[in-house]
């Protein structure tokens, strides 16, 4: 059985840590007060931004190329949205369409339209002396890729952050009361345009740990929905890092089943663990949202 | 026809003269940086969209029927404040239902025809309806459930085309083709067009009419402009058109899934949709969402997608630029409209 659960548990930290990267800076975005969707686009420029970062520096210069590119869409987000108090579900939509739009022209221009099979060097998973030994879950929680580290690093600094530091508190005022934290002399707009920024860049990076951790290579609209589902993963996790990264594991493991099914053999459409996520995504969204109290000015701009 | 409505034609005239200037002026850079002469890349466009009859009919307006059904469902979704980003998907649960009924019923013919297509219309409105329900009973998000159930109808007609619908010598991932009698009639000299224009047209017509000139159309405006002060004024149940404006835009683009199985492709497929239902959502913004207005900008769409397949071909062009461009049309749009309300509140 343990030649089932190992891997399973290994996949699920896998396929969680870009979910959790992605909600993590999401969660700080929207505790500004902010709701960006165009998050799926952040992910998906990243993962072209790894592949060039990466062919042309290595895995390293993939993580760098990743969050640039991450953080160029969400400048873009942020001028309308911050600047131009534009409307952020529909510039988030348009946004997540202009991304899908140029990573496939880009890829298509420099690497042609077939797409050909394009390979890049995959970062090594760094395993973690002594902990990475413990039984059962060693491997799996403490035998992963660098950016998975990350993820957990960024949960207890997030929380500490948001809940200990004078600059959170300031950030969580705006979410809930923009006009009251300008009144009170928060520059608001600033700490909403770097909100945005930094959850471009944890987007970006998703998109990375994508090409760089997973697939070794770029595909068209690889992203597949992540965005939408770290979104929802805010959601689940009541806005707290803590609760954000336990349901991107919950997501993980949702999506990892697939591969514990096959490996036991089970005969079920494989369309049935394709949808799974998205299934859960709604199921979690339902249950949660009648419990869970979002930052009370989320959506709106401050003029509203 | 008052000051302010007069003033918002002009707006969108200008607003539509800006975006194909727009569009040409992307295309015409990605031509010039391709190396690919800009001349051969344009004349490309043009052939491949207006330029011939073949292409205006059978490319173009082809194109532009399903945009001017999911356009139009998206914008009366929009104006009822329901952001429904979900006409892909129920433009495929439209198409999966609408084929079950026209390869499920023997007789062919106008009934099975009409049969067929309101099973598509009913089909996508019980696919926005889920929504619905996810939006008025627990609080979620409109715009992510529609996205998630974009991702689920993609995986379910996948499966349905593989498994219970495919066609009997289950070598291809596709159901049946349905019979020449089951087919929408063609219109007569314009080559695949077919008789999904008529309906579209008298849609979008009447969706226009029922927002300017009934109570339901004013409730939905109202309700979408300010839920509190619709709810507040008290001849407005909210929640009720709420759920109105998910089921009509539902069924519309439902019905541009089925118009596309009994118009153009006589089968159900997975990708029996190049992403109409999220150009929709450029196609509404452009239109001011006014579905009138909607019929042109889905056909100025349909032409530059049409047009991008033929760049694609002749001059190499990858045909994706045209989802960029959509999305930078999209976001002049919001630019503009913000700059125009900072302008009028200084």
């Amino acid at each position: 059985m343990s030649d089932v659960i190992a891997p399973f548990l290994a996949a699920t930290v896998r396929t969680a840590t870009p979910l959790a990267l992605a909600a993590l800076g999401e969660l700080v975005v929207e505790r500004a007060g902010i709701i960006n969707i165009g998050l799926e686009g952040a992910i998906l420029a990243g993962a072209l931004g790894a592949l060039l970062g990466g062919t042309a520096a290595g895995v390293a210069g993939g993580y760098v190329g990743a969050t640039v590119a991450g953080t160029i869409v969400a400048a873009i987000f942020a001028l309308f949205v911050v600047r131009w108090r534009a409307d952020q579900i529909i510039t988030g939509t348009a946004l997540t369409l202009l991304s899908l739009g140029a990573t496939g022209t880009l890829y298509r221009t420099l690497y042609g339209a077939s797409g050909a099979a394009l390979t890049l060097a995959t970062s090594a998973p760094l395993p973690i002396p002594v902990l990475s030994s413990i039984p059962l879950v060693g491997a799996a929680l403490f035998a992963q890729p660098p950016a998975t580290y990350l993820a957990y690093l960024a949960v207890p600094v997030l929380a500490w952050w948001l809940h200990r530091t004078h600059a959170g508190l300031a950030l969580r005022a705006i979410g809930e009361r923009p006009d009251a934290a300008d009144a009170a002399g928060v520059p608001v707009d600033r700490y909403r345009i770097l909100a945005i920024l930094f959850g471009g860049a944890m987007g970006g990076l998703a998109g990375g740990t994508l090409v760089l951790a997973q697939a070794g290579t770029f595909a068209e609209g690889m992203s597949s929905g992540r965005g939408f589902i770290a979104i929802a993963i805010v959601v689940l996790g009541r806005w707290r890092p803590v609760g954000v990264a336990l349901g991107a594991l919950l997501f993980g493991g949702a999506s990892a089943l697939q591969f514990a099914f096959q490996a036991m053999g089970w005969r079920v459409p494989y369309q049935l663990f394709l949808v799974t996520p998205y299934l859960l995504t709604l199921a979690a969204l339902a249950g949660a949202v009648g419990r869970a109290r979002a930052p009370a000015a989320l959506g709106r701009s401050l003029d509203d | 026809m008052s000051v302010h409505s007069a003033a918002r034609g002009d707006i969108t005239r200008r607003r539509i003269g800006a975006a194909a200037l727009i569009a040409g002026v992307v295309l015409l850079a990605l031509a010039v940086t391709h190396g690919g002469t800009a001349s051969l890349a344009l004349t490309a466009l043009w052939r491949g969209s207006l330029g011939t009859w073949y292409a205006l009919t059978s490319a173009t307006l082809v194109r532009a029927v399903p945009l001017m059904l999911t356009g139009t469902a998206v914008a009366l979704a929009f104006r009822g404040g329901v952001f429904n980003i979900g006409a892909e998907g129920q433009l495929l649960a439209g198409a999966a239902c609408a084929a079950a009924v026209a390869l499920g019923l023997p007789s062919g013919g106008a009934f099975t025809v009409v049969a067929a297509l309101g099973a598509g219309a009913v089909g996508g409105a019980a696919w926005a309806g889920i929504a619905a329900v996810l939006r008025t009973r627990f609080g979620v998000l409109e715009v992510i459930s529609t996205i998630m159930l974009n991702y689920v109808a993609l995986h379910a007609v996948s499966w349905l085309v593989r498994g219970p619908l495919q066609e009997p010598t289950h070598a291809y991932p596709q159901t049946l083709t349905i019979t020449d009698a089951t087919r929408l009639w063609r219109i007569p000299g314009a080559g695949r067009l077919h008789a999904g224009l008529l309906i579209a047209l008298l849609l979008a017509l009447a969706a226009g009419w029922a927002l300017r000139h009934t109570a339901a159309g004013f409730r939905l405006i109202a309700t979408g402009d300010n839920r509190a002060a619709a709810a507040s004024a008290g001849l407005v149940d909210v929640a009720a058109t709420t759920t109105h404006a998910f089921l009509a835009s539902g069924a519309l683009a439902g019905l541009a899934g089925a118009v596309e199985v009994l118009g153009v492709t006589f089968a159900l497929y997975e990708d029996i949709s190049p992403g109409y239902g999220y150009t929709a959502i450029a196609v509404a913004l452009l239109a001011g969402l006014d579905p009138w207005k909607v019929v042109a900008s889905a056909v100025l769409f349909a032409a530059l997608e049409a047009g991008a397949g033929a760049m694609q071909r002749d001059a190499g062009i990858p045909s994706t630029v045209v989802t960029a461009v959509e999305a930078m049309l999209i976001l002049a749009v919001v630019a503009a409209q913000a700059m125009r309300r900072r302008t009028a509140a200084t």
